[in-house]
């Protein structure tokens, strides 16, 4: 059983064996000659305007992590798109199709479910006011 | 009547309980943000999520007339889950019910912080149901993010965020130890199902894997943490002093008394033939949460923290029901759950009365003469100490509890006289701060410049006297609830290992005392 998992650790070896020459070469290769300009923060070209600590409102934050939760949450339905044809078939697919009299609505009911959860979610998340920017 | 998991339409059947309460909070969760924030809206709250509650037992209660069987997937249904989800719902209640009235005297009106009260509890059904570790870990999820802001939902006082921050930076660390022990459990045996590792851990031999005892190994730290074991208790008295003290309540109680189920069923239903590798570790566990507890508890000015020590202390006796290894230990277990969970919430509720819910009256000098200006305060925190300590008759059922438990462990396999002894033992220190609690109520003056203690509001008296008469009662006729503990009990099961056409050797092999081998 240990066998199977020689593969990772030839992965791991060659991760921490191309860094290492990766890092090495560069530190070996090249000479550093620093100056102010090669100092600074890079910004895709422009010269930098004023300090990168600067505070945001919260309301930035906000949004931010309502989007990730959002988003975060319809990522579960590809996976349930994948595999939506065998959830709405109560036997094993033959040849990916689904005799009528084995239909079912349990894929279908599921992510409905899913999909009203998600809707009490923002129904609150707009009854809070947390969608209102002003 | 039998579930058949594998239909989704059973298996949603024998997660109604869940269902109504989950589908409940919603519904809460929507009418809690349909107006503004103000005392009397959380109020309406309130009273929603104890009907929410009161439908979800009432499921229960069903289940259990239905006698509710199942075959053999990914939750249970049995007894020992109807007795936990039971203990959680009630202590919801209580919870509930506590901080609809506390809150708002620390400026808290939150009517979300109900609903959240709700969805912990549904995440702990959830982990008294969990035959699959990866249910197990949905459950331990659900209930901890509700948890970790319930904690710091006193926002404005330094404590309670440190408490939220701590609790939850903690929680993540044992969650992590907890998943890696699942996944090499998974590793060793190729499935997350209780009852098939359980199996074959015999098909394949496996009880001396190394991989197998990582994660047992892993898995225990997790629920050590989980249940605040020493060597992994560190975080929770700053965190029980920390949050409001309903929550702490709750905390103390419910969240417990459910990672304790889990554990136990886990332990019981998956790793019996692995009993040789976890005893040991367990008996010391045990030993040393009951020590540290109660002799630490001593030296608290504190009677928050005093408590949060007496709980992990509490902690250590409960695991002594899990090293006994029988299904006379888990209904040890299950009984002194009860109590401890009355008790807990009895005390915790004259701690919120004293300190005026703003978690400023929490020391010992603030309980000096309570016996003059609130002698009924004073007379009920003392049957909730004497519960706790496990006196006779004015602690009521918390003799019997430890009497059940201490029985259970002297029966088991193995009989477990040394740590009894230090059960014992640890019990007659832990009279020292609980007594002394007591003699600062009732022989100390007040004095004068001190505000005084206020009234309790109508449901906090409500909770107060509910857990004092349920304690003293249930001290006088322990027997019905000695005899719903023992039905709701589950030992290692022979004939779900032996169905799977394992030879099936003697399925507890005899276990030793580490102390008495010495």
């Amino acid at each position: 059983m240990e066998r199977t998992y020689l593969p990772v650790l030839l992965l791991v070896g060659f991760v921490i064996a191309n860094a290492v020459l990766i890092l090495g070469l560069s530190h070996f290769l090249t000479r550093a000659r620093p100056s102010p300009v090669k100092q600074q923060p890079y910004e895709s070209g422009i010269p930098p305007l004023g300090d990168a600590r600067e505070r945001f409102s919260v309301k930035f934050y906000m949004v931010a992590m309502l989007f990730i939760v959002f988003d975060i949450e319809t990522v579960f339905m590809l996976p349930w798109g994948v595999y939506f044809r065998q959830l709405s078939c109560t036997v094993p697919l033959v040849n990916n199709v689904c005799a009528a009299s084995n239909i079912s609505f349990f894929g279908l009911g599921e992510m409905i479910v899913f999909m009203l959860i998600l809707l009490v979610g923002y129904v609150y998340v707009w009854k809070k006011g947390a969608l209102q920017w002003d | 009547m039998t579930f058949d998991l594998m239909i989704p339409g059973q298996l949603i059947g024998a997660l109604l309980p869940d269902v109504v309460l989950m589908g409940g909070a919603m519904l809460l969760m929507l009418l809690a943000a349909w107006r503004r924030e103000s005392d009397a809206w959380q109020r309406v709250v309130a009273v929603g999520a104890l009907a929410v509650l009161a439908a979800a037992a009432a499921a229960v209660l069903w289940m259990m007339r239905l006698d509710a069987d199942a075959s053999i997937g990914v939750i249970a249904v049995d007894r020992f889950r109807w007795a936990t989800d039971l203990l959680c719902i009630v202590g919801a209640g209580f919870a509930i019910a506590l901080m609809s009235e506390q809150n708002p005297r620390a400026r808290l009106v939150a009517g979300e912080a109900h609903v959240l009260v709700l969805l912990a509890t549904a995440g702990m059904m959830i982990m008294a149901a969990a035959r699959d570790l990866m249910i197990l870990f949905l459950g331990i999820e659900l209930m901890s993010i509700a948890v970790y802001v319930l904690v710091a939902m006193d926002r404005r006082r330094e404590r309670s965020a440190e408490a939220g921050l701590k609790y939850f930076l903690l929680g993540a660390f044992s969650t992590a130890f907890l998943l890696y022990g699942v996944a090499l459990i998974y590793g060793a045996t190729g499935t997350t199902n209780l009852t098939e590792i359980g199996a074959r851990i015999i098909l394949y031999k496996l009880a001396d894997h190394p991989m197998l005892l990582f994660g047992v190994a892993f898995l225990l730290i997790g629920f050590g943490f989980k249940v605040a074991a020493a060597p992994f208790h560190m975080w929770s008295p700053d965190v029980y002093e920390g949050a409001p003290t309903p929550v702490t309540a709750f905390m103390a109680a419910a969240v417990k008394a459910a990672a304790f189920a889990a554990f136990l069923r886990i332990w019981i239903e998956a790793f019996p033939m692995v009993v040789l590798r976890w005893f040991g570790p367990i008996w010391w566990i045990a030993a040393l949460t009951m020590v540290v507890g109660n002799i630490v508890a001593l030296s608290q000015k504190n009677v928050k923290r005093m408590l949060a020590y007496s709980s992990i202390a509490h902690s250590g006796y409960l695991l002594v029901a899990i090293a006994s290894t029988t299904s006379m230990g888990s209904s040890a277990f299950l009984f002194y759950l009860l109590a401890y969970t009355l008790a807990t919430f009895g005390a915790f509720a004259v701690v919120s009365v004293v300190s005026d819910g703003a978690e400023r009256g929490t020391q010992l000098s603030d309980y000096e003469g309570l016996w003059q200006s609130r002698p009924w305060l004073a007379v009920g925190m003392t049957v909730f100490l004497l519960a706790l300590l496990g006196f006779p008759v004015f602690g009521g059922m918390g003799f019997f509890a430890k009497w059940y438990l201490l029985q259970a462990a002297i029966a088991s396999p193995a009989p477990l006289v040394t740590l009894s002894v230090i059960l014992v033992l640890t019990s007659v220190v832990s009279a020292g701060y609980y007594l002394h609690l007591v003699r600062v109520m009732f022989m100390k003056e007040r004095d004068g410049a001190a505000a005084a203690v206020p009234a309790s509001g109508p449901l906090t008296r409500l909770v107060l006297i509910t857990t004092a008469v349920l304690i003293l009662v249930m001290g006088v006729a322990p027997e019905r609830v000695a005899t719903w503990s023992r039905l709701s009990a589950i030992g290692p099961a022979p004939s779900a290992i032996s169905s799977l056409g394992a030879d099936t050797p003697e399925l507890m092999p005899p276990a030793v005392d580490p102390a008495a081998r010495r």
